[in-house]
């Protein structure tokens, strides 16, 4: 039992360390370092190595001792003797192998002796694997936008695998494809456009839906349930269905290419969602606050503006940042309703951009940085309220 | 007393749902049932817009005379296709002005020049002239004459609004040669994109359930993709796949993987051989589903995480106790917990990406075997400009996805029943 353990274990752990080091050499290639080659058995046998060593040594020698041992051992290997490499990247070796001899030197013999030891060790190294795996993947494409944006043409098509960016020249010169969208494209017609879609959508969706959602929460009328439940079907319909009719009525009352247009079908599409992330939490505000209210003989409309307004800002502000992004994110209507690039929003005009196969990349991706930043800003800043709001609703996409 | 009291509380409620429910039923509830009306017709994208009559102003002056003026009237019928009748003609001019010549059709009276123009067939053209001279001999100032414009009415049929329906569409639409293969690759797409997103979805939930430093960061990172703009996700994916200079390719060239490099989302095919099998993989579909997965597995994460969160943790303290293995404890008691969220995730993502269309259009615009349903749609209605034909293949969408909602809840119907 012993035995097979430990030698699944090192397995593991050799097969964990190759993983690592290899991002961190992608990582280095596209800093203009000319690797070519992972030399994947040698780390696979450094690994075995080491960690058989951990074993063994066990707590004879001090972590800290050992861990610059094996790392040292390994970066001379790998960064001197194979081949010649900067300081930089050694650096970076020496810290993973760091990390590395760290996260395995919890694991003795004695654990190995235990049971179910290899699937512990497994799943550890799984969750690790998992999430430096799933950071990459995910954050790589948003890094080569960044980076891609800050380039120049000739610089993309003479080595495309250089990520680097020289920071030492002209501010002018480094943010050159934000001047040239602003300038020749008009980026900040459609940023402002966007915003008025956006931030129009938010208003008049929150208008509609707060008395709609207060009085399925609330009241009793004829028709509430089949409201409530259909709501959520209405939700799940398929905007693509949409498209035709809606061009072809809009084209005929004049809505196309409006900003008056695309208020109505955001406004209309986000509106089930609202409603039902809004009455779900005025279900919540109890009722005796009401009861009170309506003694005091308001009317309805007070008491939607001086009780259930005040006391659910928490659901209403993530309501509309919700539809914010929603509306800041919509494509498809945008590209049915607005040929005319006067009237385009920042996702349309990106896309007329790509449709020229002339633009230069780097614009395209200065583009998408545009786009892309606020909304990634608004979900990082209000993270709690938007994560607990999109399991209940969950944003349609 | 209570019944008023009742009736108040319903006539509220209907006032304040009453402009939700109107817009909603405008723009989604109505279109649907549109849908189904333009689907029967033979409509094409030039026949939607209303025929107009319309006029040109052109002044001329008269040499000889300074004033005296002549103006010209372009009179046609904008549709190509379509008659306009009763087509009423409005101008207004100078009071100082008397008219010189007068068009039998036409009345002058109050310094207004109305004509009665009967009716214009398609295409109709006409030059139409009158000729004014000033009543106190003073000289005609022309831009005057060219601050107002003349007004044009006519009546004409609206090709929407008439009752010929006919079953060409759905014909062409069910008996064209493509559409079995339009269906698979729909199908592929949406399953193995829901599949995909779903398995995912449980792996990285199953991980940020655990505990390790920087879990809320990750929790964030992972929803990038889904909140993200998909404009922006789409095109640099398609940077990075490109054949040309695209850094997927070159990484792949620099460390010897590939020799040449490969058009991730051009190619239709890929031979591919898996222990001596010889066998196709539809390369540009299965990026494109690649895409799909990376963009909406965050959307399973949340779900199933939530969920996760709401498992008792005496349920795996009792197992540890029991000595289960860390296999055994996913299986049986983390995996039974979640299947009734990951089956309500199934149909959400079945549907959604059943209807997706921006992903496929900005990554392949439906080239190289990657031409869904909805991406049909469009190219029916918008790139061959026949309406009517886009209507019908919405109409297929509707019903496959009212098929598929039918056997889905008759299964999960069945099921709860079982136990």
């Amino acid at each position: 039992m012993r035995t097979k353990n430990s030698i699944l274990f090192t397995l593991i752990s050799s097969f964990f360390l190759i993983f690592i080091v290899s991002i961190w050499k992608i990582l280095a290639t596209l800093q203009g370092l000319n690797i070519q080659n992972f030399n994947l058995q040698i780390i696979f046998i450094f690994g075995l190595l080491i960690s058989f060593a951990n074993l063994r040594i066990g707590s004879k020698i001090k972590i800290f001792y050992k861990s610059i041992i094996f790392s040292l051992i390994f970066v001379i290997c790998d960064g001197y003797i194979i081949q010649k490499l900067p300081l930089w990247y050694n650096i970076g070796i020496f810290l993973i192998l760091y990390f590395f001899v760290n996260k395995i030197n919890k694991y003795s013999f004695k654990d190995l002796k235990e049971q179910h030891s290899t699937q512990v060790i497994f799943f550890d190294f799984l969750t690790l694997f998992g999430i430096l795996f799933f950071s990459f993947v995910i954050l790589f494409p948003f890094y080569m936008m960044l980076i891609t944006s800050f380039k120049t043409q000739i610089a993309l098509l003479v080595n495309p695998l250089d990520f680097s960016i020289n920071f030492g020249q002209d501010f002018k010169d480094l943010f050159k494809s934000y001047f040239v969208i602003f300038k020749s494209y008009k980026f900040g017609q459609y940023i402002l456009t966007s915003t008025i879609v956006s931030v129009g959508t938010v208003i008049i969706t929150l208008i509609f839906a707060i008395p709609a959602a207060y009085a399925i929460a609330r009241l009793n009328f004829f028709g509430k349930t089949f409201m409530s439940t259909s709501i959520l079907i209405i939700y799940m319909f398929p905007a693509i269905v949409l498209v035709i009719p809606l061009y072809t009525i809009f084209s005929q009352l004049g809505l196309r290419n409006s900003i008056e247009g695309l208020l109505i079908v955001y406004t209309a599409t986000t509106l089930p969602v609202a409603i039902y992330m809004l009455q779900g939490y005025f279900k919540s505000i109890p009722k005796e606050l009401e009861e009170a209210a309506i003694l005091d003989k308001l009317s309805w409309f007070g008491i939607i503006t001086k009780i259930i307004i005040p006391l659910s800002i928490p659901a209403i502000s993530s309501v509309a940042l919700y539809v914010f992004m929603i509306a800041w994110n919509e494509f498809l209507f945008s590209l049915m309703f607005l040929d005319n690039p006067n009237s385009f929003t920042l996702s349309r005009a990106i896309q007329y951009l790509s449709g020229d196969a002339e633009t230069p990349r780097q614009y395209l991706m200065a583009g998408s940085v545009i786009v892309t930043l606020p909304v990634l800003f608004i979900f990082v800043y209000f993270e709690k309220y938007l994560v607990s709001g999109l399991t209940a609703g969950s944003v349609k996409g | 007393m209570k019944d008023t009291l009742a009736n108040t509380e319903k006539k509220t409620a209907y006032i304040l749902t009453l402009p939700a429910v109107a817009l909603v039923f405008a723009i989604i509830l109505f279109p649907i049932f549109a849908n189904v009306w333009i689907s029967f017709k033979e409509v094409k994208l030039k026949d939607i817009r209303i025929p107009e009559p319309r006029a040109k102003k052109i002044i001329k002056s008269i040499s000889e005379d300074p004033s005296k003026i002549k103006i010209l009237y372009k009179l046609r019928n904008s549709s190509l296709l379509q008659e306009i009748r009763d087509i009423t003609f409005q101008d207004k001019f100078p009071k100082n002005f008397e008219i010189e010549e007068l068009d039998p059709r036409c009345d002058y009276k109050k310094n207004t020049l109305k004509c009665k123009f009967g009716n214009w067939p398609a295409k109709y053209r006409e030059n139409f002239q009158i000729v004014f001279g000033t009543n106190d001999g003073t000289n005609i100032d022309k831009k005057v004459l060219k601050s107002t414009k003349p007004k044009l009415n006519g009546t004409s049929d609206n090709i929407l609004l008439n009752t010929n329906f006919t079953l060409k569409n759905f014909k062409k639409v069910l008996f064209d040669n493509e559409f079995v293969d339009l269906l698979l690759t729909t199908f592929y797409y949406t399953f193995f994109g829901t599949v995909g997103s779903i398995i995912f979805g449980i792996l990285t939930a199953q991980m940020v359930n655990q505990k390790f430093y920087g879990r809320t960061f990750m929790r964030s990172v992972l929803l990038f993709p889904y909140v993200a703009p998909v404009v922006a996700l789409a095109y640099t994916w398609e940077l990075l796949l490109d054949p040309n200079s695209g850094t997927l390719n070159s990484l792949l060239i620099n460390y010897q993987v590939i020799e040449t490099p490969i058009n991730l989302l051009g190619q239709k095919y890929i031979d591919i051989n898996i222990l001596g099998f010889d066998f196709k993989l539809r390369l540009a579909l299965t990026t494109v589903i690649m895409f799909e997965i990376w963009r909406y597995f965050p959307l399973a994460f949340l779900f199933i995480l939530a969920r996760l969160q709401a498992i008792p943790k005496e349920l795996y303290e009792a197992a540890d106790v029991d000595g289960a293995s860390p296999f055994q404890k996913f299986f049986n008691i983390t995996l039974p917990q979640i299947t009734a969220v990951i089956s309500i995730l199934f149909m959400i993502r079945f549907i959604w990406n059943f209807n997706k269309f921006e992903d496929v259009f900005l990554l392949t615009g439906g080239a190289s075997g990657t031409r869904t349903l909805p991406i049909n749609v469009y190219q029916q209605g918008f790139a061959i400009s026949d309406i009517g034909m886009g209507s019908a293949v919405s109409i297929v969408i509707v019903v496959l996805l009212l098929l598929f909602m039918f056997f889905y809840f008759k299964l999960l119907g069945k099921r709860v029943d079982e136990n």
